[in-house]
């Protein structure tokens, strides 16, 4: 603005002038320094995806060979008959299934009395669940182990399925600050027509908050399928190992075949990023959620 | 019924899931391991009460215990320092205004975050392969001698200290929201006095970001403490106990050495170590402000 009122004089157009290529050449370099960290991101995925097609002679080859010269693509079928690749895969999704169910029921449900009924001391209550947020899990990890090896639960799903059926501390937070922000006068049209708490929950609370338990399911089924220590402290026969388990079992093997575990590392992982493709408006929303009202 | 007891009855209805999940699966494995931790307890033989002993070994005995916890120490305050400055970097060029294909970068920068851990381990061993890894090799390209990361028992730690940063996604998102947020009034006015793109970052940026660094330190220490799977499968602790970090340590304890009591006290001195952090961070971001 100030620039363009002494437009007259010559001297204040070079300065515009000068401001303009300085814009320029900042951009530039903004843009430079962004796709330098870009291929620093991206340059593992790249070196996973040509490692999964490499002969072994190529994957040790120095300096690295980036495109191989013959596509192995049979790396691939060796690495999904090598291991019990489909019975592992069956057991991971079992797992993440059953979590996701128990995540958005029972999350949904909590978050509900802890935004859109006022009771007395419910805030105090939701402070304890912020502190749980901050518990790390190595610190209840032993009793956690010994009581489901007192009930007979260890070798088996339970230990790693039944808790998420009972809350957890960050999607009860994100559910909370959703149903926060819904309008209290549509509760009270409902109730005013005779509904009690659980019906405006089901039918009017729910139908309105789709984006965000799509963003609940979606965390969980990420947290499920990554998840390495809970099925390692859990599971001890092999017939129910997850996908993780077994190519870490693989991994611990004399001189494993890495062309063959680069071709599972893609398997693992390309699923998860083409979901994160179509889906990442719901993930922005739930990370930015969180953090910007932490 | 009145509505105050209705409501309390309807609440506590709703939250009864938590409140069972939190006595079995929360509060009573914190206090049982404070009971664990007084005992020697080898999954065999019943629980024997050995007072104060297992933390008077961890504290005053135990040499590796102090290396564990260097270890710790160095990934949080060295390596989230480090994550910290790089997340609010990028965060910041990509909040330039005008800039185009921001979704593209928000893909590529999130997409690490969500590699499963064993692949991760896969991935990060390939990379930093001393002889052929890819960062080695454009090292060599400016004539630099690469090191031997995870066979190294000096270079392994900031090897997973480059890990962590690749799988801070989170924390670029979070700053970039936060950033969002900053009105621009404040940069016009600064603009005004002159201020260039660094003293706009120092005197406005990074004090309107207090509460999102508090928050991404705050679960990015958290997050060190349990991060367990890539030290695991990648070096299992060493070279030289190098990477042996504080969640893998106790892991060893209570399940390849079945001490379990010695275990608990490790969980619990973590507990208080992981507080005294929390609370020291709350009181210098008070400080700053």
């Amino acid at each position: 603005m100030k620039e363009s009122l002494s437009m007259n004089d010559s001297p204040a157009i070079s300065r515009v002038h000068a401001s303009k290529i300085n814009k320029l050449i900042q951009r530039l370099l903004v843009y430079l320094l962004l796709i330098l960290f870009a291929l620093a991101f991206i340059i593992p995925f790249i070196w996973l995806l040509s490692g999964s097609v490499k002969s072994s002679s190529e994957l040790f080859a120095d300096p690295p060979v980036w495109i191989p010269e013959v596509f192995q693509w049979s790396n691939y079928y060796e690495a999904f008959t090598s291991f019990p690749f489909w019975l592992y895969f069956k057991n991971t999704m079992l797992i993440v299934v059953c979590t996701c169910i128990g995540a958005v029921l029972s999350n949904a449900m909590i978050a509900y009395g802890f935004s859109r009924i006022d009771w007395k001391y419910r805030d105090a209550v939701f402070v304890i669940v912020l502190a749980t947020l901050m518990l790390p899990f190595q610190v209840i990890m032993v009793p956690l182990f010994l009581l489901f090896k007192d009930i007979g639960w260890t070798g088996t799903f339970l230990p790693l399925i039944v808790p998420h059926f009972f809350g957890n501390p960050f999607f009860i937070f994100l559910l909370r600050q959703f149903f926060i922000g819904i309008p209290k006068e549509l509760a009270e049209s409902a109730r005013i027509d005779g509904a009690n708490e659980f019906i405006i929950f089901l039918k009017v609370i729910l139908p309105l908050s789709k984006p965000i338990l799509a963003t609940v399911i979606i965390f969980q089924f990420i947290e499920a399928w990554r998840d390495f220590l809970g099925p390692l402290i859990f599971l001890s026969d092999n017939r129910l190992y997850t996908l993780s388990l077994g190519v870490q079992q693989i991994m611990s093997e004399n001189d494993p075949r890495w062309a063959l575990l680069m071709a599972i590392g893609v398997a693992m992982t390309l699923p998860i990023i083409i979901i994160f493709f179509f889906l990442q408006r719901y993930f922005i929303e739930g990370i930015t959620f969180t953090g910007s009202k932490g | 019924m009145n509505t105050e007891r209705r409501n309390l009855r309807n609440g506590l209805l709703f939250i009864s899931p938590w409140i069972i999940g939190f006595l079995c699966f929360t509060a009573y494995p914190l206090f049982s391991s404070l009971y664990y931790s007084f005992t020697q307890y080898n999954l065999i033989s019943e629980p024997i009460f050995v007072g104060w002993q297992n933390y008077y070994e961890l504290l005053f005995v135990d040499n590796i215990f102090y290396t564990v916890l260097g270890n710790t120490l160095y990934m949080i305050f060295v390596g989230l320092t480090l994550t910290t400055i790089v997340t609010i970097a990028i965060a910041i060029l990509l909040n330039t205004d005008g800039i185009k294909g921001m979704s593209f970068f928000r893909v590529v920068f999130f997409i690490p975050t969500l590699v499963p851990f064993v692949v991760l381990a896969i991935l990060w061993i390939w990379i930093l392969q001393p002889d052929s890894g890819v960062v080695n090799s454009i090292l060599a390209w400016f004539g630099i001698d690469g090191p031997g990361w995870f066979a190294s028992p000096r270079w392994a730690k900031p090897g997973f200290i480059l890990m962590t940063i690749w799988m801070s996604g989170n924390m670029i998102l979070i700053y970039l929201a936060a950033l969002g947020d900053i009105p621009k009034s404040l940069y016009e006015a600064s603009s005004i006095d002159g201020a260039n793109v660094f003293q706009k970052i120092i005197h406005i940026t990074l004090p309107m970001l207090r509460p999102a660094i508090l928050f991404n330190t705050i679960t990015g220490m958290i997050g060190v403490f349990q991060s367990f799977a890539e030290a695991f499968i990648i070096t299992d602790g060493g070279p030289e106990n190098a990477t042996l970090f504080y969640s893998l340590y106790l892991y060893r304890n209570a399940f390849q050495y079945f001490n379990m009591g010695y275990a608990s006290a490790m969980a619990w001195i973590l507990l208080i170590i992981a507080l005294t952090i929390t609370l020291v961070f709350f009181l210098l971001s008070k400080r700053w402000e």
